[in-house]
């Protein structure tokens, strides 16, 4: 039930946006959270964008991901 | 999808899987964690990551799909509720299978009852608008992931000044039950995985009382495969420098404070309150309910109704089982009489409930 689906904001009214993810479009509003520009990414939970998608700390988890990669903890 | 295939690489994945079996090396007990969140469980069981774990690393599924906590009895007054003339039930589509003590929301649609599934809260207060000589009664069901989104559709009802909008309310919320679990002799959890969108409103402090309570470390895990093991990983980590911290795995969405403006709609409109967790029991504040400001959007108040004795089916384990201290195929009605087509238990009914899971993707080697 707790399912949040990542989508970006492509324009914004009166605190709704319209959300898309491959090529599907929805509504949300935006009343749950702050400064949103268009082409954010953000999570959408039962119509309501619930959080705003930090890009910095994805690609910071990634890089800490790919960083075992690196020092050799290779599958045996 | 947003970064969706970055956090399925397989390469990736293995690399996680190998750094969790160097971390749980010298460890010669089961190391338990509990995976909190049903999107969770449907997530370990869709890509197989039981099997891939270590055997010393023991995952069990607890109490976060909030259909499968529903108590009984809040289904039957929802069923008394739908006989009601002149009345539409607004659900998400998971509660219209749940079975009453002798009915269900599906029953009731086949015998006439209106039973209309929305998408968001806010299409009930438009049903409401749409319908203004009918009574519109949303099931406020959810965590706190859930419900700012219903509290949102109450301000908006309210603003609109609509007097045929209701809710039924049933929202719960995190972490009282996984004190309560936390507590129980029985299971020794060794760590929590916890919920990770549920953790966007609540933040990560929300669990610092637990911690410090009964020294479980938590994570608060995404839903991608990537996630879960290093949320994995980290929890082993803790567990075997013999240590109790809250971290978060998931910093691309959840931050320590959470998410203070949702939090502030939630906590205009409701109240914390007691709550019956099925299989759990009572739990103190564990649930929401409308402010006395509000309550002429309470169903229960406002339309009363005669509700069946609660009847739970003799056999079902569903309540040991969100208490992680059985598993599915521990059920003698798993997959013999309850299976999805005909569920007798929420955990077979709710998308996210551990015996559909492991109905769906069990059978594999996986449910072990």
């Amino acid at each position: 039930m707790c399912l949040g689906v990542p989508m970006q904001v492509k324009t914004i009214a009166n605190d709704m946006a319209v959300c898309e993810i491959d090529g599907v479009q929805r509504e949300a509003s935006l009343m749950m959270i702050d400064d949103v520009q268009i082409g954010d990414y953000v999570l959408i939970h039962a119509g309501f964008a619930i959080e705003k998608i930090d890009e910095g700390e994805a690609q910071l988890t990634l890089q800490a991901l790919r960083e075992a990669l690196d020092l050799g903890l290779m599958p045996e | 999808m947003k970064h969706q295939n970055e956090y399925r690489d397989p390469a990736l994945a293995r690399v996680q899987l190998q750094a969790i079996r160097r971390a749980v090396a010298g460890c010669d007990r089961t190391i338990t964690f509990m995976e909190v969140c049903g999107t969770h469980t449907m997530a370990i069981y869709q890509h197989g990551i039981r099997s891939l774990l270590p055997e010393q690393v023991r995952l069990i599924s607890g109490p976060g799909c909030p259909v499968c906590v529903t108590p009984v009895g809040y289904v039957d007054q929802a069923v008394a509720l739908s006989r009601r003339p002149d009345t539409i039930i607004a659900t998400f589509g998971d509660m219209v299978r749940v079975p009453g003590s002798s009915s269900n929301l599906l029953q009731e649609q086949a015998k006439g009852a209106t039973i209309r599934i929305v998408y968001s809260p806010l299409d009930a207060v438009t049903l409401a608008e749409k319908n203004p000589n009918s009574d519109v009664i949303f099931l406020g069901v959810g965590f706190e992931t859930t419900a700012p989104t219903v509290a949102a559709a109450v301000l908006t009802a309210a603003r609109k000044s609509l007097n045929n909008f209701y809710i039924l309310c049933s929202h719960k919320t995190m972490p009282g039950p996984m004190a309560a679990l936390a507590g129980d002799p029985e299971l020794q959890v060794d760590g929590y995985l916890c919920p990770a969108h549920v953790s966007a409103i609540i933040g990560a402090n929300a669990y610092l009382p637990l911690v410090s309570a009964y020294r479980v470390p938590c994570v608060v895990t995404g839903f991608e495969p990537l996630d879960v093991l290093q949320g994995v990983l980290m929890l082993a980590r803790q567990v075997v420098a013999g240590e109790a911290r809250v971290e978060i795995q998931y910093r691309r969405v959840v931050k320590p404070q959470g998410n203070l403006k949702a939090r502030n709609i939630l906590y205009q409109v409701f109240e914390p309150c007691d709550a019956r967790w099925r299989g759990i029991g009572d739990i103190p504040n564990s649930g929401l309910q409308l402010r006395l400001e509000y309550h002429r959007f309470d169903a229960a108040r406002r339309l009363p109704v005669e509700i069946e004795p609660a009847i739970e089916h003799q056999g079902c384990l569903c309540g040991e089982i969100l208490k992680g201290k059985v598993r599915p195929n521990d059920c003698p009605l798993f997959r013999t009489i309850c299976t999805p087509e005909d569920p007798v238990g929420a955990c077979m009914v709710s998308g996210e409930g551990a015996c559909a899971a492991e109905y769906k993707y069990g059978g594999w080697g996986l449910g072990t």
